[in-house]
């Protein structure tokens, strides 16, 4: 099991009043993102458990662009992974930030 | 919790998540979880093996509306682990169970899916589900109705099976398999002569919700959607037997004559045949619709056991 923590600054607050949503499911190739509005409105956390260990580097990456499309500011998001691709994990971290901001996901 | 998910009300039960078929099934905005995601309660287990967690363990419990009325709610998650019985995943139920105990009367769904005990857990699992069948028989003594509903892509196996068995009455649709040892399971145990897990058509026909339904299993037929499971919930809460000795009774005996008219029979389209369908091979294809009609004149579901 690794664990991953990033950081970052981001430019907007995400929208909404909603304080948390949880989205996917942990399942093969699969993972659920629990997002939490606990943090200051220009902050963000993703915290990471994660089965498949080595890929960092990858998962940094993932962050950093999720970051920068979507700019989730004020949100701590928190994953359990069960070994979900770069591709799945983007588009788990867009679902679960639109459900945080209340539109249907 | 306030959880957001997207549910057409025309959804497939079988292809939504437990979460979907929560808030489908209850009046919008009603459902109150307990021991939500954000409390991290996981299994103290699956660390152990490397495998992962999930933030509910799988099973989400709570209460909400039901046409207006109050009902408690547990739904099963059968995407994660098979939906598997672990230590917590059961707690949460058997607490939700209990709870409904000492209100009383308020009436209780379970959402199955499941393959059954989950392995890595393998006491603590087991233990859960003799604690969550003491908990069912409690409960509906003090005037319960324990209702199961059945249609996931796990269907509902092992402690599970044994669970239902407990309950008032269950709902079950097509896709929804009821049973205590898997396919697999009899093939590994009793030889592919006994039991070929790898013919589709057998498994359904002796496992899946219309052979259930035919048979007493089941209850109540629901087609596979929300809206067809809600209509189910509300019927059978509304019809569910008094938990008596009298009740016991008279599902002992009927279980009885159950064996005595088809335990001799080899395949379920014997026991459809001697029922009195007159095209049993036609069953498995029939339509939601026809297969209703077909079912009550074959025999209206009994409320009297169980």
């Amino acid at each position: 099991m690794e664990q991953l923590n990033y950081r970052h600054v981001a430019a907007k607050r995400a929208k909404g009043t909603q304080s948390q949503a949880l989205v996917g499911v942990v399942a093969s190739g699969n993972l659920e993102v629990l997002v939490e509005r606990t943090l200051p409105d220009d902050e963000c956390e993703i915290d990471i458990r994660t089965v498949v260990e080595g890929f960092g580097e990858v998962w940094r990456a993932v962050v950093a662009d999720f970051v920068e499309r979507r700019s989730p500011g004020g949100l701590k998001l928190s994953i359990n992974d069960g070994g979900a691709r770069p591709d799945m994990v983007a588009l788990r971290l867009a679902q679960a930030v639109r459900a945080v901001e209340g539109e249907r996901s | 919790m306030n959880i957001n998910v997207a549910t057409p009300v025309s959804a497939s039960w079988y292809e939504a998540s437990a979460r979907q078929r929560l808030s489908g099934l209850l009046d919008k905005d009603s459902f109150v979880e307990f021991i939500g995601p954000e409390q991290r309660e996981t299994s103290p287990h699956l660390s152990l093996f490397n495998l992962p967690e999930q933030f509910d363990d799988g099973m989400i419990v709570g209460r909400g509306r039901l046409d207006g009325a109050p009902v408690w709610i547990a739904a099963q998650e059968g995407r994660f682990m098979g939906g598997a019985f672990g230590e917590v995943h059961g707690a949460k139920l058997t607490g939700l169970l209990r709870a409904a105990r000492d209100i009383g009367s308020m009436p209780l769904l379970i959402l199955f899916d499941t393959g059954g005990v989950r392995l890595q857990e393998a006491n603590a699992g087991e233990l859960a589900i003799a604690e969550i069948m003491r908990a069912v028989i409690e409960a509906r003594l003090a005037g319960v109705p324990v209702i199961g509903l059945v249609g996931g892509r796990a269907g509902c196996y092992g402690g599970g099976g044994l669970v239902a068995g407990c309950c008032s009455a269950l709902a079950v649709s097509e896709q929804g398999r009821i049973g205590v040892s898997g396919p697999e399971v009899i093939e590994t145990n009793r030889g592919i002569e006994e039991f070929d897990s790898k013919d589709r058509a057998l498994v359904w026909r002796t496992m899946g919700g219309k052979h259930r339904r035919l048979i007493g299993g089941a209850e109540r037929f629901a087609d596979d959607s929300v809206d067809s499971f809600r209509e189910a919930a509300r019927y059978l809460v509304a019809r569910a037997p008094a938990m008596s000795m009298a009740t016991l009774e008279a599902e002992q005996s009927r279980l009885e004559r159950r064996i005595a008219r088809f335990g001799d029979l080899d395949d379920a389209l014997d026991i459809w045949r001697s029922m009195g369908a007159r095209d049993a091979e036609a069953i498995p294809g029939m339509t939601y619709q026809d297969f209703v009609v077909l079912a009550n004149q074959l025999e209206e579901p009994r409320h009297d056991a169980r």
